[in-house]
């Protein structure tokens, strides 16, 4: 197996080749933090919170979709990638209606976790406070529009994992949202297998169970990498 | 034998706007009232004549030199076919056409070059034996004849030719990277996706010379040994797609286009991809995706389209004025076209011309050309006389250039370094009434409406940032906003996954450079700035 050695904040690293950024910063544990990506599905560099600076190149480049190279020297946390963090997650807060008090996954919920991470208190960007629906036409679970901050896990989740692509995205710009089938009510629509992998890998509350209250939505991201590894290796669990 | 007098009738948006296709009517009338053979006096529909905003134009190839009229109504068609004949007098004082007559001795045509519009204007863009007997294939023709692939690049790479959808990447080196990649299938594909407001060049080209065209994209695809490829025009230009579509068909079936193409083994494929209204796609990632059939949305590169394209195939993908200019660099040679130009721009640029200007129209001129020369002596400046303001190049991509730098060159490195982008070739010129905070609001809004909503610092940053310029536009902002938007911009600028995010602070950014005052007088002095009419209310 090849490898490639490369520089994250001073600590010198190896990953084989072919492994992205993401996976040489975390193998030097600099907490490069990240809310679209999710291991097991394939990275669209959409959140921006995994931009990190390589020397030599102009652009603060994704972690999760670069791929690692020989001697890169990378810095993951300074002052102005620290600032451009926080201004990306203010921009998230204010963009939707994200209500911590009242929402299922609180306490469990990456957004909120993030916002801790980059050491946002408040958003100096002023709140939008769209109007967003709400679908609850399918039996177990419920979309809230108004938490989902358009990772689109759900959408990959689906499509690569479960091979439904019940999930896609309409519209554009601000007006973007996570549609169902041929954009219609999710309980009609037959594709859906009612697996609930989109309900475990959402970042946020936008996509819970039913029977989950207030605090009670406990997320497992952990399965797209499981299944992936499962299928493409041949590696299960109970073998 | 000398040719017969013909007339040539612009038959572009532009002048049917104006009623071209009327007046062309009343021309055929007033030719059978006069007697004559329609061989004794050709009447032609042609491609853009340059001078869009004195349309109808018509341009008469009589008795003597080559005389243009715009602005003629069909009761003047009569005294153009006159014009034509050649027992025509010398026009005495009775002229009708006199207030029509316009001058092509005057510095909107004298100094333009064309190369890229070389067939504009004259050639019946629904005629491909006219287009023929004007020369188009030819160079094809050469190429498959006598030239291999590697001769062809080298021409280009010697040309010096840009891409000239605003980026500006070395052709020849594009063409390489296409062409050198491991074997199997390759795409070439034209970006005809010509969005930016106030671009109508890539239009003009479809609507006056669509073989042309066809014939670049064809000695580009033997070059790069591509047998498929796609012109994606956006649905907003039906003409251009209807005239590109039967221009496609007419190749097909001189078999010009398809398999074994001058018995030779080349074959190529072409068809039109129609956009659905996203300005979006106009990105190369996200007008490939759209050619598939997926939602047209920026991918990160790399890989870039040259190595991972269509389908993940090698794809070369250029924009119509590259590929339009490859026929004539290939005729005259790659060295003729690098002797036009400046020393990393090189050849000529097609741009459009519009705003407060008197000329406005089609303008093709060398690279290096000073701004100034474009504007005010082509253009001919304000229409009151009054000076230029600035000038605003790249659409929402680009910036605004204060008339104090209107003696830079054109080309791009001097407009980037300017805070503005060379862009597809869209020039507005702005007049002394222009308040620069609502020029940078209008675009942003543009943004607003145009981003494709995938990254957050475009979908949710320019929302911010337009709601920040209205606080500027309606003069209730305060010194922190001005901060705040100095800030926002540049995080959306550089954190934006793609060259619509990355480019959308461009007009915020450029008139807070020159035009600072104005934005400050709408935070501290709001009485000043209705004394001086900067910001209206």
């Amino acid at each position: 197996m090849s490898v490639v050695t490369l520089n994250v904040n001073g600590q010198d690293v190896a990953v084989p080749a072919g492994a992205s950024l993401l996976e040489a910063t975390r193998a030097a544990e600099a907490n490069v933090p990240t809310l679209c990506h999710l291991e097991g599905l394939t990275p669209v560099s959409a959140c921006r919170l995994c931009l990190v600076e390589v020397e030599g190149s102009g652009k603060l480049l994704p972690a999760c979709s670069t791929a690692a190279a020989e001697g890169m020297v990378v810095h993951t946390h300074t002052p102005r990638l620290k600032e451009y963090r926080r201004m990306t997650v203010e921009l998230i807060f204010a963009e939707g209606n994200h209500v911590c008090a009242v929402c299922v996954a609180n306490t469990h919920c990456e957004l909120q976790d993030m916002a801790v991470t980059v050491g946002m208190d408040h958003s100096r960007f002023p709140y939008q406070y769209p109007q967003r629906s709400v679908d609850a036409s399918h039996p177990q679970f419920t979309l809230d529009h108004n938490r989902c901050i358009l990772c689109t896990r759900c959408v990959r989740v689906c499509d690569e994992i479960e091979g439904a692509h019940v999930w896609d995205i309409g519209s554009r710009g601000g007006q973007c949202h996570i549609v169902a089938g041929l954009d219609e009510p999710w309980g009609q629509v037959q594709a859906c297998t009612s697996c609930g992998k989109c309900v475990d890998v959402c970042p946020t509350g936008a996509l819970f169970r039913n029977s989950d209250t207030t605090a009670e939505k406990h997320p497992n991201t952990t399965l797209p990498a499981l299944l992936r590894t499962a299928r493409e290796q041949r590696r299960w669990h109970n073998q | 034998m000398p040719a017969p007098p013909q007339l040539r009738c612009c038959d572009a948006s532009g002048c049917r706007s104006a009623g071209g296709q009327a007046l062309r009517a009343a021309l055929e009338g007033a030719r059978d009232a006069a007697g004559l053979a329609a061989d004794a006096l050709t009447i032609k529909p042609v491609g853009c004549l340059r001078l869009c905003g004195s349309g109808p134009l018509v341009a008469c190839d009589g008795p003597g030199p080559t005389q243009l009229f715009g602005g003629v109504a069909p009761e003047h068609a009569g005294a153009l076919i006159a014009a034509g004949l050649p027992t025509s007098q010398a026009p005495g004082n009775g002229d009708p056409l006199a207030a029509h007559r316009l001058d092509l001795e005057a510095p909107f045509f004298a100094l333009q070059q064309s190369v890229v519009l070389e067939g504009c204007g004259q050639v019946n863009p629904e005629s491909i034996d006219d287009a023929l007997s004007l020369g188009a294939y030819g160079q094809l023709r050469r190429v498959l004849e006598d030239l291999t692939p590697e001769q062809v690049r080298d021409e280009v790479r010697r040309s010096g030719l840009r891409g000239r959808g605003g980026a500006g990447y070395p052709t020849g080196l594009k063409w390489d990277t296409v062409a050198l990649q491991p074997p199997g299938p390759r795409y070439v594909v034209c970006n005809a996706d010509e969005g930016d407001p106030g671009a109508f060049m890539d239009r003009s080209v479809l609507e006056s010379d669509p073989h042309r065209l066809i014939e670049g994209m064809a000695i580009a695809a033997y070059a790069v040994g591509a047998e498929r490829g796609f012109v994606y025009v956006r649905a907003e230009y039906p003409l251009a797609i209807e005239r590109l579509r039967l221009a496609l068909q007419q190749a097909r079936s001189r078999h010009l286009l398809g398999n074994h193409i001058h018995g030779t083994s080349f074959n190529l494929r072409l068809e039109v991809r129609v956009g659905a209204g996203a300005y979006v796609c106009g990105e190369e990632t996200a007008l490939l995706l759209s050619i598939q059939g997926q939602r047209g949305m920026p991918q990160p590169r790399p890989p870039f389209p040259a190595q991972s394209g269509l389908w993940g195939a090698p794809t070369l993908i250029n924009n119509v004025e590259t590929f339009t200019a490859v026929p004539a660099i290939l005729r005259q040679g790659g060295d003729w076209y690098a002797s036009i130009g400046t020393e990393h721009s090189k050849g000529t640029k097609v741009f459009a011309l519009s705003g407060a200007v008197v000329n406005t129209g089609l303008v093709e001129v060398p690279m290096g050309t000073p701004l100034r020369t474009v504007v005010e002596v082509i253009g001919g400046g304000v229409p009151d006389g009054s000076p230029i303001k600035a000038v605003q190049t790249g659409g929402p991509s680009g910036g605004c250039i204060p008339a104090e730098r209107l003696d830079t060159p054109v080309d791009y490195e001097s407009l980037l370094e300017l805070g503005s982008i060379m862009g597809s070739g869209g020039m507005v010129v702005m007049g002394s009434g222009t308040s620069m905070p609502e020029v940078a609001r209008h675009f942003m809004g543009f943004s607003v409406n145009e981003s494709c909503g995938k990254c957050v610092p475009c979908r949710a940053g320019t929302v911010q940032l337009a709601q920040l310029l209205d606080r500027f536009v309606e003069r209730r902002a305060t010194p922190a906003d001005m901060e705040r938007l100095d800030a926002l911009c540049q995080m959306v600028k550089v954190t934006s996954l793609c060259g619509l995010g990355q480019s959308a602070p461009n007009p915020v950014l450029s008139t807070l450079r020159w035009f600072r005052h104005e934005y400050e007088a709408a935070c501290r002095e709001p009485a000043a700035c209705l004394a001086t009419g900067t910001v209206k209310r």
